[in-house]
């Protein structure tokens, strides 16, 4: 009881502080903490329990995925075909890049060194850039083609329109961050005029990412037009394969149209047991030979709203939730860098960068498993 | 409280067992870790070189067994990230044990729902809406 | 002013008082600005506090016009599309807006920092936070539910939500952000917990009101986020027409229900634990003993969080799951009653050769255990799958829920209402007020719920607006007490708010509890604790003794003189 009674004295002392303010507890020591550790361990499992909510945030969407996937495996099958492994494995392989300069961004910050740890968040944010920006001319890409969630899907043509110049849809992706480039520079500019040390820390690194978007795009636009050219060829030498086999076949009779669908049909049985690859795959469609030559619709069975559309559902919203997640981490690790610049992590206070850091790695950790399941699928 | 504050003042200056090549003198507290640098390099290569294999796994025919070997080689991936990226290893067994415990629910909502799925699929009549 | 009370240290307190009072957690700063933007976890918890049973107010006066227009069979005040937009609004308003943050919010903010002798949450400003979610969903929610008349039921089943017209996506976004502000409150409390205990007070000293806390806040935290994603798929079903719960596009609208019941099943746990952990509290105080089997209490809250994640299809027994599905999840179902029944035991033994005083606090206590247990019970004819195929749907379904939800977590959020309210504003209440509202309110609500076992019983159906003459009578004893249920409540709102101007000032320990938060003063000082306590057991009463002077109990002068202390 003493103790309460000494409460009762040290009150009217304090009586006049605003906060309770205990005067050994330094700026970046909050004041319900009683130290350093404990503030850094509170942060720790609380950031460790947002991570869990978001990996059960993502549950649901592998759960859906896991569920149509099992239950109609040859859409899988077709829809794969119009993804672009390469721009999904230069995706995985820059996130992975960005979760090495993440770590070495915390490692920075734990030794106090507040400069590495401007360079490394810096490149961490340039590579989430590069990452939007391929992802941009993929969206834009699918936009184009009509490969859309189910309720606007649009059934694929075995040669679709190579329209010239950009995707209007990819312009509209780069306007703001194109917005955000002229913004930083200037920014930047303005920083070396004035020679302020903090914000030429800050807006280098951010105009440089902001390029970096358009990096991705241009890398995307590269891959990209290798690939479609590579599935245009694919396809078209499918179509005149099946267009071979109608003529060899000498009429164009019912019976034959029959034969043709029936063996579509068993085709497409076969990519059910999920042992056909990716060539078979978009060569056995081409049987109902019914279009003209130039552009008739693949794999019909497969290729509508409610199947095929189904599949771009689910990959819009995954890839959909995933990039937001990535933009709200572009987001806080900016803040950390406008820490960083301002020199205020040291080997007693580097909490955030470690949380940020624990984040951007879960956003790598989701993408490690989306590629595979969404890109590379046979 | 103010007397384990003037402690770490006094640890702020020691360097412990961790102190990483050039930088000891910064007399990292008892609770920094940072990581070695040749240890996040390793870590990386790792990670790329996985990610290779899979993309090589995924142009062999492997039937049904497909989707789990992308899958194992994806968890080694998410193993090497969680592990030394996010330096679980170092970390407290609680929030270790909190992670894989929320695995276990993840995989409890899968499995169950994938299984209902499953029985009841055959019940499931062919629509006939045609959607526009 | 401490706990410990001479004559000479009374005049010396109101000496010092009528020069400068010395400043509680209400008074200590003024104006607007200092609550909205405060950092206080006291504070926040008073807010959530008016937030809630404005809540509570909506729900309940949307109750009584449902209960009103049931008063005759056929059409009365609301055709049945407007029946179906108030049953809705009832649900909504009150599963999300009141009763999931109702004990948690706001009592728990209020009491985890100060049980711990700590001087605030882990994270101060993830907790205002999470209030002004709680407001922005609120709001969202309100306008969308106001507007063009959301009529799917709280459950927003598919097909129904994804093709009705009404402001489906607004009322989901509003969902969304509530279950955040839901997320947050509960990360918050595992921190708190787990990192700022004071010295002493290993796992199992802690008062069992933070080991309920703690298992629902592991609830909060898992659970929700799978709310979270399942509303966002139905937005986007709506928006984007991504078509994963529509049959026209190999969709599956039962996955909608596995993917919201993964949630609202734990979510019903999120209600009842906290309101659990308060009995346990009020149970050991007011009986003057020390809780009957602590660490069976203690490790039957995480069992009831853990299993409570296990059982959700059993509100899907009729839609089309696979019979192997229903068989699994109906024996989980009986399983997870078990922890539940272990409480109750326990209570009942806590009381048994206490000294039990009959104050108001207890009185809804008692209440809690008549109808909990009833509610509890009737749930297992709900998860044996053939009285379940008759029952579902009935209203049978609706006196379980309202048993349990009501009769547990409202009676025991009463109860601690009334339990906490000496220290939370300094004001004591009048004692007979409170046991009169605490009388009408349990004879209120069983006239309104038991006669709807009867009725669900016999096959009177759930969200119908008209029905069959044969239930009439029932029906109209429902209404009935479905008034005086309402009456008694505004009762008890009546003895709090006049307790605002008329009552006597608190003393630190009105009723003889030994968990920290009486070992501070009524109302708490804005810090709490200058130093952390030192901790013993919380469930020892041998140490106090009632002290008239000050109209509360204090430490025994001999331990003081002995000086042992807190």
């Amino acid at each position: 009881m003493s103790a309460t009674e000494l409460d009762a004295t040290h009150n009217h002392s304090h009586g006049h502080d605003d906060h309770g303010h205990d005067h050994d507890h330094p700026a970046w020591l909050a004041h319900h903490f009683d130290d350093a550790e404990q503030q850094f361990d509170s942060g720790k499992l609380g950031i460790w329990l947002f991570l869990i909510t978001e990996v059960l945030f993502f549950s649901g969407m592998f759960c859906a995925y896991a569920m149509y996937r099992s239950l109609h495996p040859e859409i899988w099958t077709f829809s794969s075909q119009f993804l672009n492994e390469t721009l999904g494995a230069i995706n995985t392989g820059v996130l992975l890049f960005s979760s090495l300069t993440m770590a070495w961004a915390v490692r920075c910050a734990m030794l106090g060194q507040n400069r590495g740890v401007v360079a490394c968040t810096g490149m961490t944010i340039a590579c989430a850039a590069i990452f939007l920006g391929v992802k941009a001319v993929e969206y834009s890409h699918k936009i184009d083609l009509g490969l859309l969630p189910a309720g606007f899907y649009v059934p694929q043509v075995a040669h679709p329109e190579h329209h010239e110049g950009l995707s209007k849809w990819l312009i509209y992706f780069m306007v703001v961050p194109g917005l955000f480039l002229v913004v930083l520079t200037a920014w930047y500019g303005q920083a070396v005029a004035t020679a302020n040390s903090v914000q030429k820390q800050i807006a280098g690194p951010l105009s440089v990412s902001a390029l970096c978007f358009f990096l991705g795009v241009g890398l995307g636009l590269y891959l990209e037009s290798g690939e479609a050219a590579e599935h245009g060829d694919k396809a078209h030498v499918a179509a005149s394969d099946s267009h071979e086999e109608t003529h060899a076949s000498d009429n164009h009779s019912e019976a034959d149209h029959a034969k043709d669908g029936e063996h579509a049909k068993d085709e497409t049985h076969a990519a059910t047991d999920g042992a056909v690859s990716t060539e078979t795959a978009s060569a056995d469609g081409h049987a109902e030979a019914s279009h003209s030559a130039d552009n008739e619709i693949i794999s019909p069975d497969v290729n509508k709203p409610n199947a095929a559309g189904l599949f771009f559902s689910i990959y819009y919203c995954m890839t959909g939730v995933h990039a937001i997640h990535i933009l709200a981490g572009i987001g806080v690790l900016t803040w950390v860098l406008v820490k960083a610049a301002k020199g205020q992590f040291h080997s007693e206070y580097f909490g955030p960068v470690d949380y940020v850091g624990l984040y951007w790695h879960l956003v790598d950790f989701i993408w490690i498993y989306l590629f595979p399941l969404l890109y590379l699928i046979t | 409280m103010a007397h384990s504050h003037a402690n770490q003042h006094e640890h702020h200056e020691k360097s412990d067992g961790h102190a990483q090549a050039g930088h000891g003198h910064h007399g990292h507290h008892g609770f920094a870790h940072p990581s070695p640098i040749w240890q996040l390099l390793a870590v990386f290569f790792a990670l790329l070189a996985l990610t290779v294999l899979t993309v090589y796994q995924s142009t062999l025919d492997l039937g049904n067994m497909e989707i789990w070997a992308s899958l194992t080689i994806a968890t080694i991936k998410a193993a090497l990230v969680i592990l030394f990226f996010m330096h679980m290893i170092h970390d407290k067994p609680f929030n270790i044990i909190m992670f894989l415990g929320t695995l276990v629910f993840v995989a409890l909502f899968l499995g169950f729902t994938l299984m209902d799925a499953h029985n009841y699929k055959d019940l499931i009549e062919p629509g006939s809406i045609t959607p526009k | 002013m401490s706990a410990v009370v001479t004559p000479g240290s009374v005049q010396t307190a109101e000496h010092s008082q009528s020069h400068r009072p010395d400043p509680n957690y209400l008074t200590h700063t003024k104006g607007f600005l200092s609550w909205a933007l405060t950092l206080d976890h006291k504070r926040i918890g008073l807010m959530y506090l008016v937030g809630i049973l404005t809540s509570f107010l909506l729900g309940g006066i949307l109750a009584l016009l449902l209960r009103a227009e049931l008063f005759f069979p056929g059409e009365q005040m609301f055709s049945n599309d407007g029946y179906n937009q108030l049953f809705t609004l009832h649900g909504a308003v009150m599963v999300f807006l009141f009763i999931i943050p109702s004990v948690p919010a706001a009592l728990g903010n209020f009491l985890v920092p100060v049980m711990l002798g700590a001087k605030d949450v882990a994270f101060p400003r993830l907790n205002l936070s999470s209030f002004y979610l709680w407001l922005a969903g609120t709001a969202f929610f309100l306008v969308a539910l106001f507007s063009t008349g959301l009529d799917t039921g709280w459950t927003f089943y598919t097909p129904y939500s994804t093709l009705t017209q009404g402001p489906v996506v607004a009322a989901t976004m509003g969902v969304f952000i509530l279950g955040f502000s839901s997320i947050f409150t509960g990360l918050n409390f595992i921190v708190t917990i787990n990192t700022m205990r004071p010295p002493g007070m290993t796992w199992f000293r802690m008062p069992l009101f933070l080991w309920a806390t703690y298992s629902t806040s592991i609830i909060q935290v898992l659970a929700t986020p799978v709310l979270g994603i399942t509303v966002l798929l139905l937005a986007a079903e709506r928006v984007l027409k991504i078509g994963i719960f529509d049959p026209a596009y190999n969709g599956d609208p039962v996955a909608f229900q596995h993917f919201f019941w993964f949630y609202s099943h734990p979510a019903v746990y999120i209600m009842i634990l906290p309101a659990m952990g308060i009995i346990s509290e009020l149970m050991s105080v007011h009986s003057h003993k020390a809780i009957f089997g602590y660490r069976m209490i203690a490790f039957s809250s995480v069992a009831i969080a853990l299993f409570g994640f296990l059982v959700w299809g059993h509100h899907m027994f009729t839609s089309g799951m696979a019979e192997v599905t229903t068989i699994i999840f109906s024996a989980l179902t009986f399983t997870v009653s078990i922890p539940s029944a272990i409480k109750v035991f326990n209570w009942l033994f806590t009381m048994y050769q206490g000294t039990v005083s009959l104050v108001t606090p207890m009185c809804y206590a008692l209440a809690f255990l008549f109808l909990f247990t009833i509610g509890g019970l009737t749930g297992l004819f709900l998860g044996s799958l053939s009285t379940d195929r008759h029952l579902h749907d009935t209203y049978f379904v609706v006196a379980h829920f309202h048993y349990v939800m009501m009769g547990g977590t409202l009676i025991a959020f009463l109860g601690g209402l009334f339990h906490w309210w000496p220290k939370m504003i300094g004001k004591m209440y009048n004692e007979l007020g409170g046991q009169i509202s605490a009388l009408v309110v349990f004879i209120g609500f069983n006239l309104t719920f038991l006669p709807q076992f009867v009725m669900g019983s016999r096959g009177m159906p759930r969200r119908y607006a008209q029905y069959d003459k044969e239930f009439e009578f029932l029906h109209q004893m429902s209404t009935v007490g479905a008034f005086v249920l309402g009456m008694g409540l505004f009762i008890a709102a009546g003895v709090l708010l006049s307790s605002l101007f008329r009552g006597r000032k608190a003393p630190a320990n009105p009723w003889g509890g030994d968990t920290l938060e009486w070992h501070c003063e009524s109302p708490p000082p804005f810090y709490n604790f200058l130093r952390p306590p030192v901790v013993k057991d919380p469930y020892d009463y041998s140490r106090l003794v009632y002290d008239n002077r000050v109209g509360g109990y204090v430490e025994r002068p001999e331990d003081r003189a002995s000086g042992s202390h807190k």
